[in-house]
């Protein structure tokens, strides 16, 4: 006799005990668990109906070591000072914030391991923090599969493209693509029309080639080189001759630990015979702009998304946020003056914490059940600007819910007397571009 | 930029490359060709090296050529003092068996990377040079630091020559080379030598990284990518051979610097990788290697 002929023979005349007993075991399973579940989820209820004050624990993924853990540093800080400061004035819907952080070694690899540690041995309500776009494509889509909210402060063009998926936000940063679209008018306008492009050889820097070489070229100027140069790199002599001899502007920007030596390199290079030098603060985020053998950075401009020197932005808001982080006048660290702070990256962790809380309040999202995730993400994509204030120490913005990214103005500062001076603000309107993508239609 | 003038840069930041390379890749090959076995944690020697240079650097505090030259004296002995604890404490214990001794250093590579970046930190941090200039050519400036690098780098190679074919302790690591146990039957001490031999490995790195850091910042992972490169040296240019390894290093470093500069880094690197499995294929003691 088979096996299924077996069992149905035994169904039919009720003989086996096995069958019974074993149907038997099932029902009396069901009844137990059915019954726990009766038992506790009042409990439950009761306990939130009555306030509870269960913290909300948001998973913080920060690069404390790789290549980004300058940046990793000082988004620790800024992320704890916003935690306190909530904490200090009501948490998030009356309920405290708890950051439980883990390091994910700038490693794409690592990044999704991390998330999935979040979700299964932490129990977080959501993760944020990622910072490097390679890490972030890489983390994003383990996030997605196990419906975490998501929320990076990263910069890339990858939230906004639409290659992530629904869990994924932006709230807290302008995307490259805005920003370098931003500076071109200005680039082309007060530096020149002809631009050799150097950046590093991933995701980031491909967002800089291509929006940056795209809004020059609709500015009426041209690019001479696109130079790619591969994240780890610790020399780069070799590769200013690739810089061709007609280039009217020098646009740069680096990241990693070699970007001193980077800035040190082009100086020796071309000395004080050099073309006009735009460049990202990432190559300096984290360096002191007064290092010996960056003198020749005189007169040269770069982006920042928040001035580094308190004068570059005056406002209530700013210097509010400036103490809590504690960084000082000049943007370094107020316990030692040396540890320089990555101040156009941060305050996008101070930012995204801010609208974290926003919409946890406003959605009224109490734990990660389908249900309260869902009605977390439609709120966020309910979102359409972020007025300036302490939330929102950098400016105000607008937020886009169907590409779940924000935009905000941007600044260009000169190089003068070791020290960065704002010479220009841009508006949001100079940053905006046609939306490619709708996370709205993807299902929850 | 023309071709004569961009061939030149190509051919100094190769010097750069090859004279660094060659210090490094001295040090291990001395290491096998003594003692044979291979030190996986050579990297983190020069490694090491580069933060011992940091820390003199911060300690003398303004003056950049005092904290330098303590960081010429220091870095050594700090890592001669680490290379001869693990002599005793790991090298011996396993008697210098060539598997155990691979696993032993891969270990030791990891714990010495772990320790600096607890102790030291995740940062690439700068070390100003002891001097700077820019030497100006007509197309293009150059930094003066990297000739100094230069000139050090060949004096430490005839010096380390010179006390291999010229003293007495150079008679008792070539004496050792060839036959160990001849050597110990003729009265030279052999254990002490494996350990003079491998604190003399870790030093010529340490003194490599201290060289290399004004130019490229001290980070706790910069180990891996000269470990890498002198392994390739030292296979080209024969396991054991010094005059071997000082060839190699200039063929890759050179090779490196103009593969780099006309076409691409990574092309550089394909190359040297092809060229070792060729070595491999057609000569497996290397270009100057004795055959087994």
């Amino acid at each position: 006799m088979s096996a299924d002929t077996q069992r149905t023979h035994a169904i039919r005349t009720g003989s086996s005990p096995v069958t019974r007993r074993a149907l038997l075991k099932a029902g009396a399973g069901a009844a137990a668990a059915g019954a726990a579940s009766l038992a506790l989820a009042p409990l439950s209820r009761i306990a939130w109906a009555a306030g509870s004050d269960e913290p909300i624990r948001i998973g913080f993924q920060v690069h404390r070591t790789g290549i980004g853990a300058t940046y990793g540093r000082w988004y620790e800080r800024t992320a704890n000072a916003a935690a306190t400061y909530l904490n200090e004035n009501g948490g998030i819907a009356g309920r405290p914030v708890e950051l439980v952080p883990e390091d994910d070694g700038t490693d794409p690899k690592r990044g999704a391991e991390v998330v999935e540690k979040f979700a299964t041995a932490h129990g977080v309500d959501f993760v944020y923090g990622p910072l490097f776009s390679h890490v972030v494509i890489g983390s994003a889509p383990r996030a997605g599969e196990l419906k975490m909210p998501y929320f990076v402060v990263s910069e890339g063009y990858h939230v906004a493209s639409g290659s992530l998926n629904r869990y994924v936000f932006q709230p807290g940063i302008t995307d490259v693509r805005a920003q370098v679209q931003a500076m071109a008018p200005w680039v082309a306008g007060n530096l020149g029309r002809r631009v050799t492009m150097m950046f590093p050889d991933y995701a980031f820097g491909y967002d800089h080639r291509d929006y940056f070489s795209a809004a020059v070229e609709a500015q009426g100027g041209s690019i001479a080189a696109k130079i790619a140069i591969p994240p780890t790199e610790s020399s780069f002599t070799k590769y200013f001759p690739q810089v061709p001899a007609d280039t009217e502007v020098l646009y740069h920007v680096m990241v990693g630990p070699g970007v001193l030596t980077f800035v040190k390199e082009m100086g020796e290079h071309y000395g004080s015979n050099r073309p006009q030098i735009f460049g990202f603060i990432d190559s300096l985020e984290g360096v002191d702009i007064a290092s010996p053998g960056l003198s020749f950075l005189e007169g040269t401009y770069l982006w920042e998304a928040l001035p580094r020197y308190a004068d570059g932005l005056d406002s209530d808001a700013n210097r509010h946020y400036r103490e809590r982080v504690g960084i000082n006048d000049e943007g370094a660290s107020v316990d030692d003056p040396k540890d320089v702070s990555t101040n156009s990256h941060m305050f996008g962790c101070w930012e995204t914490l801010f609208v974290i809380k926003r919409a946890v309040e406003e959605s009224g999202y109490r734990s990660r059940n389908p249900d309260d995730v869902a009605a977390l993400i439609e709120a966020l994509e309910g979102f359409d600007s972020f007025d300036e204030g302490i939330p929102h120490p950098q400016g105000y913005k607008e937020f886009n819910g169907a590409l779940h990214q924000c935009y905000g103005r941007q600044f260009i500062s000169e190089v003068r007397e070791g020290r960065l001076a704002v010479v220009h603000t841009t508006s949001i309107e100079d940053g905006k571009y046609e939306a490619e993508a709708d996370y709205t239609t993807q299902s929850l | 930029m023309s071709f004569g003038p961009h061939l030149l840069l190509a051919l100094l930041e190769g010097a750069v490359t090859a004279c660094v390379l060659a210090v490094t890749a001295l040090g291990l090959s001395l290491v096998f060709g003594v003692m044979r076995i291979v030190n996986v944690a050579h990297g983190e020697f020069y490694m090491l090296g580069a933060v011992v240079a940091w820390f003199c650097a911060s300690l003398t505090g303004g003056s950049a050529l005092g904290g330098f030259l303590l960081a010429l004296v220091c870095a050594p002995l700090v890592v001669a003092g680490l290379a001869i604890a693990t002599d005793w404490l790991v090298l011996r214990r396993v008697n210098y068996h060539p598997e155990s001794t691979i696993v032993a250093t891969i270990g030791l590579l990891y714990l010495l990377q772990q320790a600096v970046l607890s102790g030291y930190g995740p940062d690439a941090r700068p070390v100003e040079a002891p001097i700077y200039f820019r030497v100006a050519f007509p197309w293009f400036g150059y930094s003066g630091y990297k000739l100094v690098v230069i000139g050090a780098s060949v004096m430490l190679l005839l010096g380390t020559w010179a006390v291999l074919a010229r003293t007495r302790a150079g008679l008792c690591m070539r004496a050792t080379q060839q036959d160990p146990e001849m050597a110990l039957a003729h009265g030279v001490p052999v254990r002490l030598v494996y350990t003079a031999v491998f604190a003399a490995g870790a030093m010529l790195a340490a003194v490599a990284g201290v060289l290399i850091v004004p130019i490229q910042q001290a980070h706790y992972l910069m180990g891996l990518d000269p470990l890498l490169l002198s392994f390739i040296v030292v296979i080209i240019g024969g396991l054991g051979s010094l005059r071997g390894t000082v060839v190699a290093a200039f063929v890759i470093g050179m090779s490196d610097g103009v593969i780099s500069m006309f076409f691409s880094p990574t092309l550089a690197k394909i190359l040297a990788t092809l060229l070792v499995a060729l070595v491999l294929v057609v000569r497996p003691s290397g270009l100057f290697g004795e055959r087994p």
